[in-house]
């Protein structure tokens, strides 16, 4: 219990850090961009909406530093994100969340089977060395350098385009009203097979290796030996001894790479214009939308905490040592 | 005099499986007779863990066993070799015939499981028929046996102390009644007092039970009270092999008589402590003679070229030494003549 | 994406013998063996490879990349060995210009964000208590807030994101894993005799990072070295493919960004873009292997018994924890001092 309290504040620390990096950016680099588009704005926008951007962005040179953290501060309280600039005046928040869920569910999918499989054919490859086995790693190496958004770019070219089996963009067929019926899900889930695929055959090396060394390193362990001179039955053995053991690292670097996962598979929304977050990140860049664009950021960097604390009670649940200071 | 239950015949292993392996054991003979405590005795690294390990084909990688043959006879009189069982035959027999209590218990007990479970599952494995309530039941006489509650069934094992585990270690073992329990260093990772209530325990098991030990550490004077025989290790074979007592009071080897010597007695005259000059041998170079010829103060030219027999002395005592000092062809049958005074008392 | 092993060993509660191993004897043994293995060495010569065409690149391109000609998109011919763009430029050109932008910047990068590292990690392990409370605390934010979004936005609000500013960026943002692991390899070296001993003899603090701490962590600073360059190319790449960094400067990703926005899937113009991702790939698992290299310097376990396997496979040995293999053969015959019984 207490090991997940202090992860939970110490991710309360990191999203104060990340909100406070967000707010320090625009003010600490060297030009001013906004002010320029705002003087493009002038007239279009209240009051209100211009005294938030002049919030998020510190335009006001006669607030000290500190007034306008405090300022920005109540502003994220009340959800307020600001007024995005290509999509005016719709507010950042909305569209925000409304890209988030499909986000979660690619990205969060994908990387859960990416994880999974990796750590399954790890362990098979680890148990059994110098067999065959060994031969797949150079391939996975290969595809583990390879960028992720190529891979999503060559599977386009030869799925999409080539074959046609799949659709080269997009989240759902256009000509559908996003709804509950099957017809709809259907189409989701056809539009997000070859992003999820492309993710999960990009991503999964990293497992399969992070498995397969722990598993030779827990397999020269005393209590592998220990498990053999029992007699018990080799699948006891390899679960029940050397993968629960294993794969405890494993979740934990699970975690920590939790935020170069996202980075990945955002890149992978651009490629394949799925409507998440990532592909919000990447029109509000190509458009200067920088309100949308710190936006996406904060909610980035505040799910990808959350999915940090999950990893970690995942963790807490598998290693006893966790649960008991002494 | 009981019959045998593990004897090993000419074992060899080898560490490295490439064109120039190290041989760790070169042709080792023991016999361990029903009930009694067999006490394996050597310096680091001579072989004794190594023994332990590749009798029961637990050996980890580099290791290789390249000869001999380990025959074990199990409780309904069946002999056969464990080199040449399957891998069914032999996980039927591991635990249930022969078990071992492994050296470092923290590092032994698998740190995911709970006690409970570590112990039940040994039992499972082999007897797949008994209900999870027989299963706790037989755990929890097991922890009562080496006198811990039965409420620590449900403990981790990073909370208990390093007693308490070792004790644990030896529940386990002992799960299936075995009749071959081999424990590798089971003390040495305790203080003393530590010491004295396990092997007190052990002993008391042993009288209850009835299992035969083999005891591999390298405090002899700990084998000295507590094993019945006594096997001394040197280079990968086995240089002297007596009654306890015997090699206590009447060493043979003169590697022997320098471990003895090694040890201040706590009662009786008073006398300086001899030590082994020399360092321990390099078992990728060793020569054709006797293992321990560079260090040994009476070697003698033969004992350079010509590796000697383990067998019984040329005095005719029911003993094995391996010494050119005691060779009846060598030196003549019957005489004592002409040996050092230490080692012809 | 390969998440770096090195790390994840040492991080790993195991015994002495990873960290005895590979830092006992610092200095030549372990150099020559890193050369034996076979998988460093082929990583090294893509490197070396790769290397020799930033530096000569743009005097050995058969053209200037930007040169527009009428030759418009076409496949790879005798004239132009990878085809042309949209524009009619040259694309083997751009590529091997390219080379040069790309290993600059992930080079910088490394360097800084190894650095940093070094300093961060190392003074946090040695210096404990409150600082090394408040430099984990820091580091471990920075380990957990997602680095390529953060690079994003920080290169998107500054007036130029050129290749040496994007690099220092990536530098600023990519040092905390690195920190991480030295900090946890410092804490345990500290412990040991010969760093208490220097202690002891009153040698002054920055004379024992020096002279006794860093050499014995070469081989993961090494490794970390070579897993922040890696990041540093992909996301530099990434960040020209988003359209982030100027096009003026060449490199592989900006390829890839003219390829994606001028529709050449669709065009069906394989020749634009997949060569750059394939020198991507190449130098990434280049620099994989290397680091495979380093890891199993570090961690002898994870050497493969390739070494063996034909010895294996003849003596018919499957070595299998639990169950050691059992071989007579002739071998024993010639061992010296043999006695016939």
């Amino acid at each position: 219990m207490r090991f997940v309290l202090r992860r939970a504040l110490f991710y309360l620390f990191t999203a104060w850090a990340a909100i406070t990096i967000n707010f320090l950016v625009p003010r600490l680099l060297p030009g001013d961009p906004v002010t320029a588009l705002m003087g493009r704005m002038q007239g279009r926008i209240d009051s209100n909406a211009e005294q938030s951007l002049r919030v998020l962005f510190g335009l006001d040179q006669d607030m000290s530093l500190w007034d306008q953290y405090v300022h920005y501060w109540q502003m994220l309280l009340h959800g307020d994100l600001g007024l995005s600039f290509t999509h005016f005046p719709t507010p950042v928040a909305d569209i925000v969340t409304q890209a988030l869920p499909w986000t979660v569910g690619l990205v969060g999918i994908a990387t859960v089977i990416a994880f999974l499989l990796g750590t399954a054919v790890g362990t098979g490859i680890g148990w059994r060395r110098g067999t065959w086995a060994d031969s797949l790693l150079p391939i996975t190496t290969f595809f583990s350098a390879v960028p992720y958004f190529w891979l999503g770019l060559i599977a386009i070219a030869v799925f999409a385009v080539n074959l046609g089996w799949f659709p080269s963009n997009g989240s759902y067929d256009r000509g559908m009203v996003p709804s509950l019926s099957w017809e709809f899900v259907g189409s989701v889930i056809y539009y997000g097979t070859l992003p999820a695929l492309t993710i999960v055959v990009s991503s999964v090396s990293g497992w399969i290796l992070g498995m397969r060394n722990m598993m030779v390193t827990v397999s020269s362990e005393d209590y592998v030996t220990v498990a053999h001179a029992k007699g018990l039955p080799a699948r006891a053995v390899v679960v029940g001894y050397a993968a629960r053991n294993a794969i405890l690292p494993q979740v934990s670097s699970f975690a920590l790479a939790l935020g170069f996962v996202v980075g990945g598979t955002l890149v992978m929304e651009m490629v394949f214009s799925y409507q998440g977050i990532g592909y919000t990140l990447y029109q509000a860049v190509s458009t200067h939308d920088y309100p949308l664009m710190q936006g996406c950021f904060l909610v980035i960097t505040l799910s990808v905490l959350v999915a940090n604390l999950v990893a970690d009670l995942a963790y807490a649940a598998l290693d006893p040592r966790t649960r008991q200071e002494g | 005099m009981s019959e045998p239950v593990l004897e090993i015949r000419d074992l060899h292993v080898d560490y490295g499986f490439g064109d120039d392996p190290t041989h760790v054991l070169r042709g080792v003979d023991l016999t361990l007779r029903r009930g009694e405590v067999l006490g394996l005795a050597g310096e680091s690294g001579c072989g004794k863990s190594t023994l332990a390990y590749a009798a029961t084909r637990l050996l980890p990688p580099p290791g290789l066993i390249t000869g001999g043959e380990v025959w074990l006879t199990d409780r309904d009189g069946r002999r056969s070799d464990v080199l040449g069982l399957t891998d069914a035959q032999l996980r039927a027999a591991r635990w249930r015939d022969v078990a071992i209590v492994f050296q470092g218990a923290m590092s032994s007990l698998n740190p995911v499981f709970r006690i409970g479970r570590q112990l039940t599952d040994g039992i499972r494995a082999h007897r797949p028929g008994l209900s999870p309530r027989d299963l706790e039941a037989r755990a929890a006489e097991l922890l009562e046996m080496v006198g811990i509650s039965a409420d620590r069934l449900r403990a981790y094992p990073h909370q208990l102390s390093g007693g308490m585990r070792q004790r644990v270690m030896i529940a386990m073992a002992l799960a299936l009644e075995p009749q071959v329990l081999l424990m590798d260093e089971p003390t040495t990772a305790l203080d003393v007092v530590m010491q004295r209530q396990i092997l007190e325990q052990i002993m008391e098991l042993r009288d209850r039970l009835g299992f035969s030990v083999v005891l591999i550490t390298h405090d002899v004077s700990l084998l000295v009270e507590v094993a019945d025989r006594i096997a001394i290790m040197y280079a990968g074979e086995i240089v002297e092999e007596a009654t306890a007592s015997e090699v206590y009071r009447r060493p043979r080897h003169p590697y022997s008589a320098g471990l003895l010597g090694s040890f201040p007695p706590l009662r009786g005259p008073r006398r300086a402590l001899s030590g082994i000059p020399g360092a321990p041998p390099d078992l990728q170079r060793l020569g054709a003679g006797c293992p321990f010829a560079p260090r040994c103060p009476h070697a003698m030219d033969v004992c350079r070229d010509v590796r000697p027999v383990l067998g019984p002395p040329r005095t005719g005592e029911v003993r094995r030494v391996a010494c050119h000092l005691h060779d009846a062809d060598l030196v003549g049958a019957g005489t004592s003549g002409g040996l050092p005074p230490e080692l012809a008392r | 994406m390969a998440t770096s092993t090195t790390a994840i060993e040492v991080a790993a509660p195991t015994g002495p013998d990873d960290v005895g191993t590979g830092v006992a004897r610092p200095g030549r043994r372990p150099r020559l063996l890193f050369l034996r293995n076979s998988k460093a060495l082929v990583g090294i010569a893509i490197l070396v490879l790769f290397g020799i065409l930033a530096v000569v690149g743009p005097w050995i391109a058969p053209y200037d990349p930007n040169q527009v000609s009428t030759a418009l998109l076409q496949p790879p011919s005798g004239a132009h060995w990878l085809g042309t763009d949209h524009t009619g430029r040259d694309i083997l050109s751009q590529i091997i210009v390219g080379t040069r932008g790309v290993l600059v910047v992930g080079l910088v990068a490394g360097l800084g964000a190894t650095v940093l590292g070094v300093i961060v990690g190392v003074t946090a392990g040695f210096v404990g208590g409150l600082g090394d409370e408040g430099l984990s605390a820091l580091s471990n934010v920075f380990l957990v807030i997602p680095q390529l979004p953060l690079i994003i936005i920080i290169a998107a609000q500054l007036p130029s994101a050129g290749g040496i500013t994007v690099a220092l960026v990536i530098g600023v943002t990519g040092w905390a894993w690195g920190a991480r692991v030295l900090r946890a390899q410092t804490l345990s070296l500290r412990k040991r005799d010969f760093v208490e001993a220097a202690r002891a003899t009153g040698e002054r603090t920055w004379r024992i990072v020096l002279a006794e701490v860093l050499p014995n962590l070469t081989a993961i600073i090494a490794a970390g070295f070579v897993g922040t360059v890696t990041f540093a190319v992909l996301s530099q790449v990434t960040l020209a493919f988003i359209g982030i960094t100027p096009v003026s400067e060449w490199n592989w990703g900006t390829i890839l960004f003219w390829a994606q926005n001028n529709l050449a899937l669709q065009r069906g113009a394989w020749w634009w873009f997949v060569p750059a991702g394939l020198c991507i790939a190449l130098l990434g698992m280049a620099l994989t292997l290397v680091n495979f290299g380093i890891d199993e310097l570090v961690n002898p376990r994870l050497r493969s018994t390739g070494m063996h396997a034909r010895t294996l496979r003849r003596r018919g040995i499957r070595p299998r924890v639990g169950f050691t293999p059992v071989v007579r053969d002739q071998w024993r015959a010639s061992r010296p001092g043999e006695e016939e019984r």
